[in-house]
């Protein structure tokens, strides 16, 4: 019995479900952090009817949205429709396999972790712009257009700074990144400033670029309320709308996961006290917190403005780090 | 600035210069749209995201407020002008009192008009909070708006607590008020100059310099002078083209010409100038309330000799005041009965909504609605 | 470039700040009111639906029917009808309808009237299902108000005690309306 437990199809099994269950309780409950988060922001408690302090909101909704009826408007391209926000959800889904949450607590330990990684997350925006182009609306067509334009602005400075992170790890196996952080905080490859010392900068960038992957305000054009209705989801109802709705929250996971894993020292503890899982998870969600607070602090930028952010500020600096980066290597 | 400003124009341009037209399609902004904020309609002509030509469809909440003052007595109207710009309802309501007031003669006792200088000035504070949060709406920030909430609350508690009316007040009558201020009201008032100074620096460094923010509006939407010559543009929209017009200096009436305060005007026309000049408003404003405070008179807040039945003598009758969005002018003509013979109200939102048509051509649709956004419209003002 | 630089930094401040204004709020008290838990007070001036008010030498309204409220209101919402009673020196008011749909709560009404006889009520719990529901008879109202504050003395005269009845009722409505 204990034999078939530890077999490797059992393992993978308990990962999935582990996985499934960490992604649907995470979106389902940073939906609730958002919402009180936004609440003390515009000081003002947030959800508090539903459970104490509001802790059961995320039920009400989930029940909310399951009961009403999923509305394939006529004359849409039903197959892609329907499948659009099942492709925004899987890829989130199926990058955690390869995060290391814990010293042996990863579902796949392989060597090119990093490049399923963003192989998995180019398959995003896919899902947004067949979503909007399926939807047979105007709004939802203007938003594809946004987020393919979007996708050409952040996914270069992106690359550009994990080819400078493989380069000083040299590794893609993040695990291996992990471990290469371990002892005080200041191995953390953030504070590594005599390998690079624009290294805080190149955090930055990852972070900027991980809030426009996700399509978090101040790069929310292609939801931009004010503009496009609801963009991509404008005629999305029920867990179509949710499922979309849960997968950002997944996206919003796997971003602050993989920047603590590349960045942060993943599960290694700067002091050496509690296990690792737990220095993981508190250095995620405080990134999950960051980007609550950003969200609820700036207006939206205009994609004129990300492309130039991006173009004029990101792609040079990071194409600088990694030249010097590479330069530094070099010569010492 | 400037690199931006040429990638912009640039861009602006495509859609001319291949023809435009060719792949256009129509987009309805509304009636039932988030960044219209009511039932206003644009029905924009669009080539990708470009604006070709967008085009304001108004009367969807007409409701024949000019028909009504021509059938009912100049008392009973009063109501009806609160309703029109629900957000500077004060200094609507002023208009037609005063214009009533000039023909009849009556003049109001110098308390009454410190009042009601007082009260237009919360008022429009208070308007521009509600435009202030509204706007950072529509270019997506979320948070300024329930901190503007949170101060026009205080202005609308010590609204409430003179007026009993929290939105359409319909405070002043013919010949003065509806009842005096007592002590508290006074006394809340000054807290809250008190209070609002720090709160408008706190907006300064959470939006106005925001580097976000300053680029999505400076050089955006500029509005020439000879645009809002030409549409008739008063209010901020014209105070940030360059032409320090305000009817408070320019025809000034009630106690205003006691006061000392300046018509921020600002030279750019673009969107980012037109948020300035109400901010700059809001503390002019400020100060205009402390003033009043301060020299506040004593005595009646109703003119002693207002008949019951008020008969204008024939004749015809204009008064007009700065309301929150512009030059609020009411204009009646007498044939001395008890009714208007034609009751005429010039709204500033249908002016300013009009050079929207010319001002958003070209611009990218997030940039239009910034622009939109900048004129602070009401609808119902509009359409009224 | 000096000045790309410079606009980066301070652009970057920028973002900053606004994020310190930010957290600044987020650890300050909450400034909602959390309605159906907690009311605020009614302020003394509030503009409600109007409401007859009751003399306390007669305990009947003081309403005489003069109609002069009818006349003021813009909106045509108020129909008082009126008769002279037997052995009585005045008209009373036999019937007092009005029209809440159609009501803008502008007080003429009640500036109008130079006896006092009508004044704004506290109600502001004003839901309903149907239209029907705001044409309210004020008179009725009236009547059920005084029977639900003394039911034994609905006909009796001069009871000092329904008159403070009325008067907490329409003091306190925060309070009644919510338990």
């Amino acid at each position: 019995m204990l034999k078939l437990l530890s077999t490797e199809p059992v393992r993978l099994l308990a990962f999935l479900v582990g996985i499934m269950a960490f992604v649907g309780l995470n979106a389902a409950y940073l939906v609730w952090v958002e919402r009180k988060g936004a609440g003390r922001f515009q000081r003002r408690p947030g959800p508090t009817e539903v459970g104490y302090a509001g802790l059961l909101q995320p039920i009400a909704d989930a029940i909310k949205l399951l009961s009403k009826q999923l509305i394939v408007p006529q004359g849409v391209d039903a197959a892609l429709f329907r499948v659009a926000p099942l492709l925004m959800m899987a890829p989130a889904l199926m990058s955690l396999a390869v995060i290391p949450f814990g010293p042996s607590l990863a579902a796949r330990n392989i060597n090119v972790g990093l490049l399923l990684i963003f192989a998995l997350g180019s398959i995003n925006v896919m899902a947004i712009m067949l979503g909007g182009w399926s939807s047979r609306n105007k709004y939802a067509i203007m938003s594809a257009a946004r987020v393919v334009s979007q996708n050409v602005a952040y996914e270069i400075p992106t690359l550009l700074v994990v080819i400078t992170m493989i380069m000083i790890t040299g590794t893609m196996n993040l695990n291996e990144i992990v471990r290469q952080q371990a002892g005080a905080f200041w191995h953390w490859n953030v504070f590594r400033v005599w390998v690079n010392p624009l290294m805080p900068v190149t955090f930055l960038i990852f972070f900027i670029c991980m809030l426009a992957e996700t399509n978090r305000a101040p790069f929310d054009m292609a939801e931009a309320e004010s503009e496009l209705v609801a963009g991509a989801y404008t005629e999305y109802s029920s867990m179509g709308f949710g499922v979309f709705f849960m997968a950002e929250y997944a996206n919003i996971l796997l971003g602050c996961s993989l920047a603590t894993v590349l960045f942060l020292g993943g599960w290694q503890s700067p002091f050496g006290i509690l296990p690792g899982v737990l220095w993981f998870l508190i250095k995620m969600y405080f990134l999950v917190f960051a980007v609550v607070w950003v969200r609820w602090t700036f207006p939206r930028t205009q994609f004129y403005g990300l492309l130039n952010l991006s173009w004029k500020l990101l792609i040079p600096v990071s194409l600088f780090t990694l030249i010097l980066s590479s330069a530094i290597m070099k010569l010492y | 600035m400037t690199t931006q400003e040429t990638i912009v124009s640039n861009l602006a341009d495509v859609p001319r210069s291949n023809g435009g037209g060719v792949e256009t399609f129509v987009l309805n902004v509304g009636p039932q749209h988030p960044a219209t904020h009511g039932v206003l309609r644009v029905k924009m002509t669009m080539d990708g995201e470009y604006v070709l030509r967008a085009e304001p469809v108004c009367g969807y909440i007409h409701r024949m407020h000019e028909k009504m003052g021509e059938n009912r007595t100049y008392a009973q109207f009063l109501p009806n002008t609160s309703r029109i710009d629900y957000l500077s309802a004060m200094t609507y309501t002023h208009a037609w009192a005063g214009v009533v007031e000039r023909a009849a003669k009556i003049q109001p006792p110098p308390r009454a008009e410190y009042v009601r200088v007082i009260t237009s000035e919360l008022n429009r504070i208070s308007s521009h909070l509600v435009w202030w949060g509204a706007f950072l709406l529509d270019l997506g920030g979320f948070t300024p708006l329930l901190y503007a909430f949170d101060d026009r609350e205080m202005i609308l508690d010590l609204l409430e607590r003179i007026t009993g009316a929290r939105l359409t007040y319909c405070y002043y009558r013919i010949g003065g008020l509806y009842n005096d201020v007592d002590e508290e009201f006074i006394e809340g008032t000054r807290k809250f100059v008190h209070h609002m100074r720090p709160r408008l620096k706190m907006y300064r460094e959470l939006v106005t310099e925001n580097i976000i923010f300053r680029k999505r509006l400076i050089d955006i939407g500029p509005i020439s002078q000879e645009m809002c010559r030409k549409y008739g543009a008063t209010g901020p929209v014209i105070r940030g083209s360059g032409i320090p017009y305000d009817v408070r200096k320019a025809e000034p009436y009630s106690a205003y010409p006691e006061f000392d305060f300046e018509i921020p005007h600002f030279r750019e026309g673009d969107s980012m100038a037109r948020y300035l000049v109400r901010m700059e408003e809001m503390a002019q404003s400020l100060r205009i309330i402390e003033q009043a405070l301060d020299k506040l008179p004593s005595g009646p807040v109703m003119a002693e000799k207002v008949p019951r039945v008020l008969k204008l003598p024939a004749g015809d009758y204009c008064y007009a005041v700065e309301a929150a969005r512009g030059r609020f002018m009411v204009r009646i003509v007498s044939d001395n009965k008890e009714i208007a013979y034609r009751a005429k109200l010039r709204t500033p939102c249908l002016s300013n909504l009009s050079l929207f048509e010319e001002a958003s051509q070209g611009m990218l649709l997030p940039d239009a609605l910034a622009l939109m956004g900048s004129l602070d419209l009401v609808i119902p003002d509009i359409d009224r | 470039m000096r000045n790309a630089v410079k606009e980066v930094v301070s652009g970057f401040y920028s973002l900053i700040v606004g994020m310190r204004v930010t957290i600044g709020q987020f650890f300050k008290p909450i400034v909602t009111v959390q309605y159906p838990h907690e009311t605020l007070k009614i302020a003394p001036r509030f503009r409600g639906h109007i409401e007859l008010v009751l003399d306390p030498a007669t305990g009947k309204p003081k309403c005489f029917a003069c109609k002069l409220c009818e006349r003021a209101c813009p909106s045509d919402c108020i129909t008082v009808e009126g008769a002279k009673l037997e052995g009585a020196k005045k008209r009373s008011v036999t019937a007092y309808h009005l029209d809440f749909t159609k009501c803008s709560l502008c007080g003429s009404c009640v500036e109008a009237c130079r006896d006092g006889a009508i004044r704004f009520s506290r109600d502001y719990n004003l839901a309903g299902w149907s239209k029907e529901d705001f044409i309210m008879d004020l008179f009725k109202r009236l009547e059920l108000e005084a029977q639900a504050a003394s039911p034994e003395k609905v006909d009796g005269r001069a009871v000092p005690g329904l008159i403070a009845a009325q008067d907490a009722a329409h003091q306190d409505k925060t309070k009644t309306d919510l338990k």
